[in-house]
């Protein structure tokens, strides 16, 4: 399979994601972490972003980082995928190469 | 020993750098030296006092409920910036409750947090004698 994008940086501090979203090809998928999570929330000013990438791209988010930050799954996206860290594990193995946006 | 206005610019979100739990840290001290002490959340700062937070399992020091000791420590103005808490899709039930207990009102019981514009924020910054930003 193809690239697994991983994004660790809030989409409201730094371009990381915009720069994900930018260089990622359709098929490719994205994987949210850390200060990433903050992404998820569906009336964020980077939902829209969001939601055009969640057409082309399947979209997972790491669960331990959301709880960490109180972020609740009650406003998240529709579509996005959470996992944990052992699914996260697996992820990296299905996907040929990693991506981390730093 | 004199006392100062000391304001406390919190920008970063709480669990992806060691800032957001310095500050903390900071402000306590602050207050044990019985300063005038005002917190600003600003930007990502403003996800330090989302609700619910829990570590355990990231293995991080889960400092949020610290939050809740400022009222004590005669810590009682905190303000968030209404534009940063738009642009993440926040409003003030998203955030923990802070309460301080008012003395010289019958120890009623007061909301710490105030969320203030972009303009009345800049007007509490312009009223400091010291700026610490984390």
């Amino acid at each position: 399979m193809s690239v697994l994008h991983i994004v660790n940086k809030s989409p409201f501090d730094r371009n990381s994601l915009d720069s994900c979203l930018r260089l990622a090809r359709p098929g490719s998928a994205i994987l949210l972490i850390e200060d990433g999570i903050y992404a998820v929330r569906d009336n964020s000013a980077a939902a829209d972003r969001m939601r055009q990438a969640l057409e082309n791209h399947p979209v997972y988010a790491l669960q331990p980082d959301l709880q960490a930050r109180g972020v609740g799954e009650e406003n998240m996206l529709d579509g996005i995928t959470l996992v944990d860290y052992d699914g996260f594990v697996k992820l990296t193995t299905e996907y040929d190469k990693l991506q981390s946006w730093l | 020993m004199a006392t100062k206005k000391f304001l406390y610019v919190n920008r970063k979100p709480p669990h992806g750098s060691i800032y957001a739990l310095e500050s903390l840290e900071v402000v306590l001290i602050g207050a044990a030296f019985e300063q005038d002490v005002t917190l600003a959340f600003i930007d990502d700062g403003v996800y330090q006092l989302l609700q619910k937070q829990d570590s355990s399992a990231i293995a991080t020091k889960n400092f949020a409920p610290t939050f809740r000791a400022l009222g004590d420590y005669d810590v009682n103005k905190i303000y968030v910036e209404r534009e940063s808490l738009e642009m993440r899709g926040l409003g003030k039930d998203d955030l923990m409750p802070l309460t301080w207990e008012d003395e010289d009102d019958d120890w009623a019981e007061k909301d710490s947090i105030h969320i203030v514009s972009s303009a009345e924020l800049a007007e509490i910054i312009e009223q400091q004698d010291v700026l610490l930003n984390f």
